[in-house]
């Protein structure tokens, strides 16, 4: 470890380091200018300098507007992202932690076949997949339905390949056996000793699948046809295209609403993304490493 | 003999694992491919409900211009994204790690934050950035006298969703990538240092050469993205009215002929021939990845 730092005490280059902090601007700008245009009025918007306040702070009324707009209809999106992304990310972290670590630690017959398919369908985009899902459910009668969107969220099969991964070098096969011969039951092994050991990769998965629900568009755009069981970025993309809407009737008046809305919405992700960021790398770099 | 019973009840029980997510699998990915493959063999007449028709509605698709128009359109938005931010990434990932600079924890963070913003967000705050009249850009050109750039003009377009979708995911890459170079030893970078190669070398000629399997996976999950291209362009269809319409993209013409001309059974075949396509392309992009690493071996 030792070493390690040594060799990252690295004379510090100041050309660089300005360089890459102007680098950095060109990522958190467009956030700033968000949060600073939530202060604004609608002329205000046009009339003052996007990346600074105008002379009025209409913050607290914005905010307000934003949850009296429609009838408050704001607070069911944002309760509904959290039941899908709270739920849903934690039922597929813990679905996935399962089978990678079944993968893992189990030789039963199709096993090989069975996780080649998994990894095979990590492939399949996404949105291609939306609407053959969409054509199912329907016949199923679930569109329309909060499980159209916790079903398919609970699966994920980039998170069963990285918990393999990780099964295979976090959870050391002597262990089991130890347990075994000490007539631990296999499930027991999973819950007591094999699932503390995977608690990192755990996490990794949940973060993946947070924000894989959190941002997805396409699949609820498709499912839910209530403002009621919509989730944030629907119901958000909903208000925007009222407010620019190009063919006339456009209601420009909302566009604080909007942008005030659509604000508030980023902050729970970025305050997860901030304190659980060494989870990132630990996570990705063992699915990126073991190709 | 008994004990290889035991042993053999024993592993199977890995099937108990497995079982729960099989579940979810089938019901949201093999159900879905299955019945909508089914479907896209059918058609639905005005009279007398489907009836099968093989493979017609695959030919209608590879005959459709505005299928094809939109399947160009993001293999030239691939073209010209993915590279460039890949590049961005790599570059960001080594410099981070090279330790060469203040503040780089703060600099990580900072780059990779956008991945939180949903794309959805994403789209709308880039969309008033480039307004015409007020956005940012045109306020720095009114205030630089310099003429404004027309992000919604018909070259602009493009390139203009380009840099929402490379912004958004540039630091997710950076991070996988910088991950990868974190799980290398060191030994071999103390080595090169004490046979007086700079932090440069050391990162052109062992780290990047490392960095192969990390950088291919980046590419492939990018060719995946790229192809499904939806809500960025669905996003601004207000605001480049002109250029960005419902057939934009493939993803945005199935949804359109699922739903706007209720055609279920040729926007599943859409589908399909999409799904096709970003496999072939990341075929493709395995076999050449292959090939350039073979062609380097041979070299040396």
């Amino acid at each position: 470890m030792s070493r390690k730092t040594d060799f990252y005490r690295n004379k510090k280059s100041n050309v660089l380091s300005v360089v890459m902090l102007g680098v950095a601007a060109y990522f958190v700008i467009p956030i700033l200018w968000l949060f600073v245009s939530t202060t604004k009025s609608v002329t205000g918007l046009y009339n003052s300098f996007g990346l600074w306040f105008s002379k009025e702070n209409l913050f607290w009324f914005n905010v307000k507007n934003v949850f009296t707009f429609d009838d408050g209809i704001y607070t069911k999106w944002i309760m509904n992202t959290f039941i899908y992304a709270v739920i849903g990310s934690i039922c597929a972290a813990f679905i996935a932690t399962m089978a990678g670590y079944g993968f893992s630690k189990y030789r039963f017959k199709g096993g090989k076949p069975i996780f080649g398919l998994v990894v095979g369908s990590i492939m399949i985009p996404s949105t291609a997949l939306a609407i053959p899902t969409f054509l199912v459910f329907s016949e199923l009668n679930l569109v329309n339905t909060r499980w159209a969107i916790l079903i398919p969220s609970v699966v994920s099969p980039l998170g069963v390949y990285l918990m393999r991964v990780y099964s295979d070098s976090a959870v050391p096969q002597n262990l089991i056996e130890a347990a075994r011969i000490d007539g631990v039951g296999e499930f027991r092994i999973f819950t007591t000793i094999s699932l503390r050991l995977l608690a990192p990769g755990f996490v990794t998965v949940v973060l993946l699948s947070i924000v894989g629900i959190w941002n997805n568009y396409f699949l609820p755009q498709i499912m839910l046809t209530s403002p009621e069981l919509q989730p944030l970025t629907v119901g958000l993309a909903g208000w925007s295209g009222r407010s620019t809407s190009a063919g006339g009737g456009a209601d420009s008046s909302i566009q604080s609403i909007v942008l005030t809305g659509a604000s508030l919405s980023i902050i729970p992700l970025i305050i997860v993304f901030l304190f659980l960021q060494r989870y990132w790398e630990n996570g990705l770099s063992s699915g990126a490493v073991k190709e | 003999m008994e004990s290889l019973k035991k042993k053999t009840n024993k592993e199977s029980i890995g099937l108990l694992f497995v079982i729960p997510f099989l579940v979810f699998f089938v019901i949201s990915i093999v159900a879905p491919l299955v019945y909508s493959g089914y479907l896209s063999f059918f058609k639905k007449r005005l009279v007398g409900g489907s009836s099968f028709v093989g493979l017609t509605n695959y030919v209608q698709a590879i005959q459709d211009q505005e299928f094809w128009a939109g399947l160009k359109r993001v293999g030239l938005f691939f073209l010209m994204q993915v590279p460039l931010m890949l590049l961005l990434a790599l570059i960001f990932a080594l410099i981070i790690d090279s330790g060469r600079i203040r503040f780089s924890k703060f600099v990580r963070v900072l780059i990779f934050v956008p991945y939180a913003v949903p794309a959805v967000v994403a789209t709308l705050m880039w969309g008033y950035l480039y307004g015409p009249n007020y956005g940012l850009f045109a306020q720095l050109s009114e205030y630089l006298h310099t003429p404004k750039i027309q992000f919604f003009s018909e070259t602009m377009t493009l390139p203009s969703i380009a840099n929402i979708v490379t912004w958004e995911f540039v630091g997710y890459n950076m991070v996988i990538l910088y991950a990868a170079i974190k799980g290398f030893s060191t030994e071999l970078y103390e080595a090169a240092e004490v046979d007086g190669a700079g932090s440069w070398r050391i990162a052109w000629s062992i780290k990047v050469p490392q960095l192969r399997p990390a950088i291919f996976l980046c590419l492939i999950f990018s060719v995946i993205g790229s192809f499904q291209l939806y809500v960025e362009p669905t996003q601004m269809l207000n605001l480049a009215p002109t250029i960005i319409n419902n057939t934009y993209t493939p993803n945005m013409y199935a949804y359109n002929q699922a739903f706007v001309s209720q055609d279920i059974n040729y926007a599943a075949a859409v589908s399909f021939m999409l799904g096709l396509v970003v496999f072939l392309v990341s075929i493709l992009v395995t076999v050449m990845a292959r090939r350039a690493q073979q062609y380097e071996k041979g070299v040396k």
